[in-house]
């Protein structure tokens, strides 16, 4: 792994795991967590375990962002805390 | 109020601690890709090299998954399917009385881009199941792009014409028989002699295989099965949380 995108990815890691917890929209919170998902992906890409990398892009950013989806649009968007 | 502050703050304190500990406890893991670290002393060292011999699948990833442990794959496949039947006894109701049916579909720029993306991502899908033990790949992500192929049928089109092209009750059946493939051919080994899932065996009735080969072809054989449970789970979980178990109505 070059050590460079490492951090930039692992920073981003934090930094949408926070904005996902701390977003009052619960439907901006999925997308974010998508795009948490998504970057996982490149750190086990990047680490060489494509399948997994492979499993996370199509379970973790795919299929859970819209089922989460799916079930935020059949509430309210706002959440109280 | 200043008491569940008072909990808040003494929760946060207890997160700190316990995350000071865990980062306190990097320091005893073996560094990456370390080839004396405990985890690759045993068993991964055969696996490495004599998966290629033993299989005849280049993918030690996938030689792993669907035939050494190919029981724990199995059970897999049965939590995918119980999820998926455990949501459809949740949600699923009686259909609402008076209600008009909406027609939900989208644009005709998102119904466009469908229509020419949906066989793109079936063709893909298939490739990863078919190809699952040469590259990346395997009967789970192949079978979630197949899942999410369908969703996107349903949210572009609106939920009633997806399920017209595949249908509540064969979602339910195909679901059912991709775990019956599975364990199927698990115990097909047994009549022949094996051990479950045992695929060497099934060079008897496989024409013109070796016993490698066998385990090869059998790898493929269950990994259509898992392709099947995960494609129609993911389905009917997306259709019974869209449409609040009625399946009247998409997003």
């Amino acid at each position: 792994m070059i050590w460079q995108f490492d951090i930039i990815i692992l920073t981003l890691v934090i930094v949408s795991a926070l904005s996902a917890l701390r977003i009052r929209d619960l439907l901006g919170s999925a997308i974010i967590f998508g795009v948490y998902s998504f970057l996982m992906c490149l750190l086990w890409a990047g680490m060489g375990a494509v399948d997994v990398a492979f499993t996370e892009a199509t379970v973790g950013a795919g299929i859970s962002t819209v089922l989460i989806l799916a079930t935020v649009l059949h509430t309210k968007r706002r959440t109280k805390d | 109020m200043s008491l569940l502050k008072e909990f808040k703050v003494l929760a946060f304190l207890v997160v700190l601690v316990t995350g000071a500990v865990l980062v306190y406890a990097i320091g005893d893991f073996p560094d990456w890709g370390d080839p004396i670290s405990p985890a690759s002393e045993h068993v991964s060292s055969y696996y490495i090299e004599n998966a290629i011999h033993d299989t005849a699948v280049p993918n030690i990833v996938t030689a792993l998954l669907a035939d050494y442990r190919g029981f724990d794959t199995m059970f897999e496949t049965v939590v995918v399917f119980v999820a998926g039947i455990a949501v459809l006894f949740m949600l699923r109701r009686p259909k609402r009385e008076s209600e008009v049916s909406m027609d939900v579909s989208g644009s005709p720029i998102v119904k466009t881009a469908t229509r020419i993306m949906v066989p793109m991502m079936q063709l893909f899908a298939l490739y990863i199941v078919a190809h699952g033990h040469h590259s990346p790949g395997g009967g789970f992500q192949g079978g979630v792009i197949l899942g999410a192929s369908l969703i996107l049928m349903a949210i572009a089109f609106g939920l009633p014409s997806a399920l017209k092209k595949i249908s509540n009750k064969a979602t339910v059946m195909l679901s059912a028989l991709g775990v019956l493939i599975f364990s199927g051919i698990g115990i097909l080994c047994m009549f022949l002699g094996g051990n479950f899932l045992d695929y060497s065996v099934l060079s008897a009735i496989l024409p013109g295989t070796d016993r490698v080969m066998a385990r090869s072809h059998a790898m493929l054989g269950v990994e259509i099965g898992v392709a099947l449970t995960v494609m129609t789970a993911m389905f009917s979980i997306y259709a019974d949380l869209a449409s609040e178990g009625q399946l009247d109505q998409g997003l």
